[in-house]
């Protein structure tokens, strides 16, 4: 579950090469996405997830909060049934799965979206940098991010929710502060190749400031790699939330995650209600596969190589 | 017997966009101790050409036709029996030396190989022999130099190493696919040079492939020239260059430069075909100054009208040459 | 390759010398911390503290104390929660089980993955090459904790085979199930890279030049295909390795082997900065020591970086 490397540095030297930047480029990889089978069905799986998450709640017949006395602690009496309105079926608490799923998978995109959001702008900024700039600051730059990799982040991060409480404003941040160091590596090596080419020197010596190149002529050319790595990260995103809210490190109750849901629904499984492991379960998968397929369908688009 | 015929090959390769006509039905021969050029611009089939021979084609390639050599078939042999001719019997020089030899393994080792696989020698003894080899190839201070790893050696030194690794089994055919595109013009008249010498001493045979008119006319005794997967014009260099019969042969004559004549050199207008699909008609019309009708839909047949020269076009000589004059 | 291999060594340890500071210094300021005498700590807890860092000192001095005791003693100094245990002991308690069933899976990950790949390249568009792209695929959506009760429903609920849970390590029964829910998606990531970098290899220039050597296949892949197809399952390595050290947590607690990721969270849990500490040292540590290993055996491989 970590993004391969290699190929990205290859997208990145795809999507910027002289000859084939520009409009198509991105109406060939157009095409080439539509014509991708997997990529449909991936971007499929995501509407679907989306909707349930967007319009969900308006489907339940109860709200994810409400404790059903009828239900609850009564594994049989709980189980998914489209009579008592439990689609399905409830918690041991006896609130509803349905209500509930349509919140944990609310807030499981949101992580992986603002994390995600996060981690690509740290890391785009700081690598264009470190690139631009080149020399003794690139050094130093770059020697910091390969001290900072080297450094389990699961557990500073753990720790930092630890010390600092578990909001999950924290838990946004600290996820996506997990993530941008890649995405800086990428984004240094593919300036350091365009800060060379003939229109960026040319921009130099005519005294374009600095902030206006890495805006105006290496920016643009990242947006390809940027897009893919960002897709390919929100379900790396929901991942590590998933496995700290695993943990009960993450959302608290009465908040909820897909990670925190299918921890609960492990939890209960030997009693027989699998359900609650199944529903959480099949939407986290989904989620996935939906990034997965659209991540790489987008990657084999701007970047059609034989794999 | 011919040591090297071959008759109306064809290459196809399947790709997404529908299937590449690389190669599309040509012959010719090579007597023993020959040098043939194969000249074409980039995309006109000739490596593909030099591939299939020896089986080399990518996994998506196929080839078809007849290729024997002293007077067995060997197109589409199974590997193991084209593993007894390749490096041994019928050897190749790659293009690009910079990629062609593995960057992971000393050169003592890549050549070593070779003599173990065919020869049978001992380590030792191969890579001893692999000295030799590189001394041949006027690599100073071979015995040491054996040791490194090909990014330690330039360019020009890699295809020298190409060379010397492609002659270790003293084949009797040699292939040498452009061996000096990816080189420096002064480098260039040195591995020429070099071929040259080797091949009077080992008395191999030899096929040029490449878009260098030039280094046809040095190096050569006779040229085929390709365009679109086909033989266009075949002849010995000598009356290919006094009078070129094809107007394409015509058309990349014109195109070189010269420092003899005042004349500026013109370029071939147009840009080369799309390989895609079935070829129809001559695949040089669209850019052809002498195109007439017959030209887009019949693909005139390959006519000797000359001991030794053969020509693939519907206008006569005479129409050609005129407008030379 | 000496000074290569001091190169590495020059980045590896600043690299852990900057996580032990950091480390202690988030100690320090952390809310709640016995630091910061804001909570009631248990008399010996304070007393041993006392002794042990000298609370009394000024703060570099107290830095220093604890480097010293945790890079010449390997002493991690007493636990917050447990008057009568010290960091190491709690370490040395559960580190042998975390160890062995990691070490397992590693190894398992690698070899089935390497293989794997490698043959789905070979036999390119087999059913072999189906199977093994379907398994890499699905996969990527199984991390460890959706594996892990997805192996317990499986092997212990309704086949019976395997205990749900425990240690021995006398009984390899106990280790399979940690081992292959930590394996898993690590397999398939890298049965994936190694398949697409084999087939770049085998369609390169130096692959042809081999075959026109004449040598047979089975030579042609293991003496000039493995090593360039390697590198890139090479550098995956120590993400991987990152990722699965922080995966154990899922399993020590899952499956409650009784390794060191359980007294993790339990003292996460416990703000027990000084357990934390402990096992994020070490744990990061074990990380430095394995990149250095990586970037050693790719200097091995690859002739060019090694000078």
């Amino acid at each position: 579950m970590v993004i391969d490397e290699s190929k990205m540095t290859s997208l990145a030297e795809a999507t910027s090469r002289e000859d084939v930047a520009g409009r198509s480029l991105w109406a060939d990889a157009r095409r080439r996405f539509f014509n991708n089978k997997a990529a449909i069905f991936g971007l499929g799986l995501l509407a679907f997830v989306v909707a349930f998450a967007l319009f969900g709640n308006l489907l339940a017949a109860w709200n994810n909060s409400d404790i059903d006395y009828n239900v609850m602690g009564d594994a049989t009496a709980s189980a998914p049934s489209f009579a008592n309105g439990h689609y399905f079926g409830a918690d041991d608490l006896g609130r509803d799965l349905f209500a509930r799923t349509v919140q944990g998978t609310q807030i499981s995109l949101l992580v992986g979206v603002i994390g995600t959001l996060i981690a690509v702008s740290v890391g785009t900024v700081y690598g264009a940098i470190s690139g631009y700039f080149g020399g003794r600051v690139d050094g130093f730059m770059m020697r910091l991010v390969d001290i900072l990799l080297a450094i389990p982040y699961m557990f500073v991060l753990i720790l930092l929710l630890v010390m600092y409480g578990r909001s999950i404003g924290m838990l946004f941040v600290g996820v996506g502060l997990i993530s941008w160091l890649e995405m800086a590596r990428i984004v240094r090596g593919q300036t350091l190749t365009l800060k060379n080419r003939d229109y960026v020197e040319a921009a130099r010596a005519i005294g374009v400031p600095a902030p206006t190149i890495i805006r105006r002529h290496i920016l643009p050319n990242l947006v390809g790699v940027v897009v893919v790595f960002a897709t390919l990260l929100v379900p790396l995103m929901i991942l590590t939330e998933s496995f700290i809210s695993f943990l009960g490190l993450g959302v608290q109750e009465p908040q909820t995650s897909l990670g925190a849901l299918i921890s609960e629904g492990a939890g209960t499984m030997s009693y027989g209600t699998l359900w609650q492991l199944a529903f959480p379960l099949f939407f986290f998968v989904t989620t996935l596969f939906g990034f997965y397929f659209v991540g790489d369908g987008l990657r084999d688009a701007l970047d059609p190589k034989e794999r | 017997m011919p040591l090297l015929e071959v008759n109306d090959l064809n290459v196809r390769f399947g790709t997404q966009e529908g299937e590449v006509h690389a190669v599309n039905g040509v012959s010719f021969a090579l007597e023993r101790g020959e040098a043939l050029g194969i000249v074409g611009e980039s995309g006109s089939g000739k490596s593909q050409l030099s591939f299939s021979i020896l089986g080399l084609l990518a996994a998506n390639g196929k080839a078809s036709g007849s290729v024997k050599f002293e007077g067995r078939e060997i197109l589409n042999l199974p590997e193991p029996e084209l593993n007894k001719l390749r490096a041994d019997r019928i050897s190749m020089v790659f293009q690009d030396p910079m990629t062609a030899l593995n960057p992971y393994m000393r050169i003592s080792d890549q050549m070593a190989e070779v003599l173990m696989l065919h020869k049978g020698l001992s380590k030792r003894a191969a890579v001893a022999e692999a000295a030799q080899m590189l001394e041949l190839v006027k690599i100073p201070d071979a015995k040491n130099r054996v040791r490194l790893f090909p990014h330690e050696f330039s360019g020009g030194m890699r295809q020298r190493v190409m060379i010397a690794m492609a002659l270790l089994c003293k084949p009797d055919v040699l292939i040498a696919d452009e061996p000096t595109t990816a080189l420096d013009v002064t480098v260039q008249a040195q591995i020429m040079d070099l071929l040259g010498e080797l091949r009077r001493e080992l008395g191999m045979a030899t096929v040029l492939i490449t878009h260098d008119l030039g280094v046809v006319a040095g190096f050569c005794e006779r040229a085929i020239v390709m365009y679109g997967g086909q033989v266009m014009e075949q002849s010995p260099v000598d009356p290919l260059f006094a009078n070129p019969t094809h107007p394409y042969t015509k058309g990349l004559l014109a195109a070189l430069p010269r420092l003899d004549a005042d004349r500026a050199m013109t370029p071939i207008r147009g840009n080369p075909p799309n390989m895609t699909g079935a070829p129809k008609g001559c695949p040089f019309c669209p850019r052809c100054d002498f195109v007439e009708e017959a030209c887009a839909d019949v693909m005139p047949p390959l006519a000797e009208f000359a001991p030794g020269r053969a020509r693939a076009c519907h206008r006569s000589i005479e129409t050609i040459e005129e407008a030379a004059a | 390759m000496i000074v290569y291999i001091l190169k590495r060594l020059a980045i590896a340890i600043p690299t852990l010398l900057v996580l032990i500071i950091a480390s202690f210094l988030l100690m320090h300021t952390a809310p709640g911390g016995p630091f910061t005498s804001e909570r009631a700590v248990p008399p010996e807890v304070l007393a041993n503290l006392n002794a042990k860092y000298g609370l009394d000192q000024p703060l570099w001095k107290q830095i220093a104390t604890y480097l010293w005791n945790v890079v010449a003693h390997f002493d991690f100094g007493p636990s917050f929660s447990y008057k009568d245990r010290s960091v190491n002991d709690i370490i040395a308690q559960g580190f042998p089980v975390t160890l062995t069933y990691g070490f397992l899976s590693f190894i398992a990950a690698v070899l089935v993955g390497v293989t794997l790949g490698v043959t789905a390249a070979i036999k390119r568009n087999s059913w072999l090459d189906y199977l093994a792209v379907g398994i890499s695929i699905g996969a990527q959506v199984l991390p460890n904790f959706v594996m892990a009760p997805i192996l317990v429903l499986i092997f212990t609920l309704s086949l019976h085979w395997l205990p749900g849970g425990g240690w021995s390590f006398d009984d390899p029964r106990f280790w399979i199930m940690p081992v292959i829910a930590l394996s898993t998606s690590y397999m398939a990531s890298i049965a994936r890279i190694t398949r697409s970098s084999m087939l770049e290899t085998l369609s390169s220039n130096h692959i042809r030049t081999a075959r026109a050597k004449g040598l047979p296949k089975r030579k042609i892949i293991m003496r000039h295909a493995l090593k360039p197809a390697l590198l890139p399952v090479i550098s995956y390595l120590g993400p991987a390795f990152v990722s699965m050290i922080t995966g154990s947590v899922i399993v020590d607690v899952y499956f409650t082997t009784g390794g060191i990721g359980k007294s993790f969270v339990d003292s996460a849990l416990n703000r027990d900065y000084a357990v934390m500490m402990g096992i994020t040292i070490l744990l990061g540590t074990l990380t430095i020591l394995f990149n250095l290993v990586v970037d050693i055996v790719y200097g091995w491989i690859d002739p060019k970086i090694r000078y």
